[in-house]
């Protein structure tokens, strides 16, 4: 009788770790060469739109509150850049004095009222009487005479209350409601070291602090004072395809008294004129100042505000590129990368190589999991090559082509690439868990591209009006594009933001936050399913 | 001409099984229309599959409702605005057409996914006919739905529009079929889908698998309009948008303002037209001359 060993491999038995099982399904994804060619497809559509936008670009013009159109490269040095390094208007009529140290300055409005234009930007000086909406007028401590650099204001605006501003982006709301003689408006700066801190008050009696605002570097001599500007006026109709403006510069006047000062004003007399050229509205004849008795009146035209650049930009010419521009490919790349994903899951349930795997890793939400690192990171690497790619050599492009980038802050760049790459990366996942529930690539490419692709779409191009578009990028996955907005929507700025002019509803990360929980939902259900239903 | 075909065909030999069994199944066939046998073979399996048919309603219902959403929050206050009432009605086609897109790609790609193809093609080896009875029945279906889709959008549109500022007196008179243009734009409307179904068939046809088809079909509608949106050079944009298949088909449903579309509506539809017809030539050759 022989006794027969059962054959064993001579092969050690392999490690069952999560190392073995990402390595797997890295395997199993690069060995299709389908897959690698769709994300090579990815990165290619997504570079190569880009490559057409900025080919493909109109020479842009560029132009500054109250300064000349200009249009090209030229515009890189036309901006007064602010504090933050972004783009800013600075031009406002300016009655000050130096403050010697730490000292404050107080007022009371009794009235402020404006000029409007009746004719078109450029054209005659007929006026109506009549307040923009963001027009100011108040007291400010700035950091010297030159544009672009730091202050502190607080101010009584046109129909948006009293407000605390500084360093053109920040704003808070003060007392709210229009001035009047019957109605007066004290306001308060101090300045102590750093901080700058604003009060408003309705009778020069009780006082409420607006805000406490700290300006690092202020120098011990700031100039500080009365000053007025208001930005141009613009009625714009938008059409479908088409913006016709009409508009001008308006200028706003402001009565003020009961000025009182404290701390060191070495100077002792009050020195008028306008920050920031204003040649234009003074030759226009906006802008002067008046006192008799302790009464002063201050008028002026401009904006002391962030440039809104970008789609926006550009007023008299065609609209201001950002790199925004050069990732709209980004939606293109997305669809590929959707389909591999897809694929990645629903041909395991084809071909039936499921159950091989589930039957190799017993522990089926390890095998999503590593399904969801391995498909998230391949999207993530593409995604972040293509964003790359388009910004920096699309970029190049525009510059040798004599083209105009809209500057945003590095950060800004930054987050955009890099939150292209994760939205690429986070919606490939969604489509995995998708296509896990559903089984069939039909149904999970579908699902991800309506909610995904076409609310974008929808929303971008203007095809639904702007009230859906805003409900549809608040709560479907598409919300997370806002992670390609690269201008900043400013409240204190009046626009006609809307996702059509690249303006979304929500903030980059909260916006990224709502496809991130719409992928743990998925990734959830489709675990839960996994372990409960037959492979 | 059956009956000299049938003539003509050698009687098989009645011992051989199988061979007078493929050889009487062929005779069958000739003799009826070949093709409205191949279009009765596709209608059963579209029929008796779930799934496919059940997303016609979806169809109809996401254009429906998208047209409602966008009619129900448009506003024109004092009547100043440059609303086209008729395309605003129908921009649900634009959500719409996604669903068409996946039915259509559906009507082929399932059968590849299922290896169905292989039996199809052995019972029916004119693939050609196999496409036509396909792209007959998906256009038919695709008409009938989308032809109720738009006329609810318009009825919407009729009912809400009056009651959102958009009154006779500054020059917007209720929706009406009965107008020319309003006509042109809700048929050429149902035509628009009918065409993308046709487009995304040809396509499907040529790729096979189901994901990649949806997204390529999906990528090419809305590659154009996106671009053109941030493109800068008036130039260029013109050019967009006359070439492409969505943006160019969807200027049939304007109704106001027609010297400003970079081509007449019919023109527009047309180049969807010549889309369609490319994209099915290529489905046939590929289909031809490729192992299933």
């Amino acid at each position: 009788m022989t006794t027969t060993t059962p054959y064993r491999s001579p092969a050690p038995t392999g490690r069952d770790g999560f190392g073995q099982l990402l390595h797997a399904e890295w395997t199993k994804f690069r060995t299709v060469r389908g897959w690698l060619v769709g994300m090579i497809v990815a990165v290619l559509v997504t570079a190569g739109i880009g490559l057409f936008v900025a080919e493909g670009g109109a020479t842009a013009t560029c132009q500054q509150q109250g300064g000349p159109v200009m249009s090209g490269n030229a515009c890189y040095n036309g901006y007064t850049l602010g504090p933050g390094g972004e783009p800013v208007n600075d031009q406002f009529y300016f009655v000050r004095q130096p403050l010697a140290g730490d000292g404050s300055i107080t007022v009371r409005m009794t009235s402020l009222t404006g000029l409007l234009p009746t004719g078109n930007i450029g054209g005659g000086l007929s006026t109506r009487p009549g307040l923009v909406p963001w027009s100011k007028a108040g007291i400010i401590i700035k950091d010297g005479t030159t544009q672009g650099s730091a202050y502190a204001a607080i101010m009584v605006t046109g129909s948006n209350g009293v407000r605390l501003q500084w360093d053109y982006t920040g704003d808070t709301p003060g007392l709210s409601g229009a001035v009047s003689a019957a109605s007066p408006r004290w306001l308060r700066l101090t300045r102590d070291g750093d901080t700058i801190t604003g009060y408003d008050s309705a009778d020069g009696t009780r006082w409420t602090k607006v805000g406490t605002v700290r300006l690092s570097g202020l120098p011990s001599t700031v100039q500080a004072g009365m000053f007025a500007t208001s930005p141009t006026y613009i009625s714009a109709t938008q059409g479908f395809h088409s913006r016709s403006i009409s508009g001008g510069p308006s200028q706003v006047t402001a009565d003020l008294d009961h000025v009182r000062l404290t701390g060191a004003w070495p100077a002792n007399t009050w020195s008028a004129g306008y920050i920031g050229g204003g040649s234009a509205a003074v030759a226009k004849g906006l802008g002067g100042y008046h006192q008799a008795v302790g009464r002063f009146t201050v008028s002026g035209s401009g904006d002391i505000s962030p440039v809104i650049g970008g789609p926006l930009g550009g007023s008299s010419g065609p609209p201001e590129l950002t790199t925004t521009d050069y990732l709209t490919g980004a939606f293109l790349g997305l669809i590929a990368v959707a389909a591999v994903a897809t694929m990645f899951m629903t041909s395991e349930y084809r071909r039936g190589l499921i159950r091989t795997t589930l039957t190799a890793t017993p522990v089926r939400g390890r095998v999503l999991a590593a399904k969801a690192i391995v498909i998230g990171s391949v999207a993530f690497l593409a995604g972040l090559v293509a964003a790359t790619c388009a910004a920096i050599i699309d970029t190049d492009i525009a510059n040798h082509r004599g083209d105009f980038v809209f500057p945003v802050p590095w950060p800004t760049e930054l987050r955009v690439i890099a939150g292209t790459a994760a939205l690429v990366a986070v919606a490939a996942v969604l489509t995995l868990a998708v296509a896990t529930v559903v089984k069939r690539s039909t149904v999970a490419i579908t699902v991800v591209i309506t909610t995904v692709v076409v609310p974008y779409f929808l929303s971008v191009t203007g095809a639904v009006p702007t009230g859906v578009a805003n409900w549809l990028l608040r709560i479907t996955p598409a919300a997370a594009f806002a992670l390609q907005q690269s201008t900043p929507a400013y409240r204190q700025v009046q626009a006609p933001y809307s996702p059509g002019t690249g303006f979304f509803p929500l903030a980059p990360w909260a916006g990224f936050a709502v496809l991130c929980a719409w992928t743990a939902i998925a990734l959830a259900a489709a675990a839960y399913l996994l372990k409960r239903r037959d492979a | 001409m059956s009956q000299a075909v049938r003539a003509a065909r050698p009687e098989p030999d009645p011992g051989t099984g199988p061979a007078r069994f493929a050889g009487g199944a062929t005779t069958r066939a000739a003799a009826g229309s070949r093709f409205s046998t191949a279009l009765h073979a596709e209608w059963t399996k579209l029929r008796t599959l779930p799934g496919t048919l059940r997303l016609l309603p979806g169809a109809a219902a996401l254009t429906v409702a998208v047209s409602a959403a966008a009619v129900a929050t448009a506003t024109c206050p004092g009547g100043g605005c440059q609303t086209d009432q008729a395309k605003l009605s129908l921009s649900g086609v634009q959500a719409g057409q996604a669903v068409v897109v996946v039915i259509a790609v559906l009507v082929i790609s399932g059968e590849y996914s299922n290896g169905m193809i292989r039996v199809t093609l052995a019972a029916m080896p004119r693939r050609i006919t196999v496409l036509a009875a396909k792209a007959t029945l998906v256009a038919g279906l695709v008409l009938a739905v989308s032809a109720v889709a738009v006329l609810a959008s318009v009825l919407v549109g009729r009912l809400l529009l009056p009651g959102h500022g958009f009154t006779t007196a500054p020059g917007y008179p209720p929706l009406s079929l009965a107008n020319g243009s309003v006509l042109r734009a809700a048929c050429g409307s149902v035509l628009y889908l009918t065409l993308i179904a046709l487009l995304s068939l040809g396509i499907a046809t040529a790729v096979r698998e189901a994901a990649v088809a949806i997204g390529l079909v999906l990528g090419l509608l809305y590659v154009f309009p996106v671009v053109t949106s941030v493109m800068t050079n008036q130039h260029w944009q013109r050019h967009m948008e006359q070439i492409g298949p969505m943006t160019a088909g969807l200027d049939i449903q304007t109704t106001t303002n027609l010297s400003s579309l970079p081509l007449t509506p019919w023109q527009g539809l047309g180049v969807l037209a010549a889309w369609a017809a490319g994209a099915l030539l290529l489905g046939a050759l590929v289909l031809h001359f490729r192992d299933a």
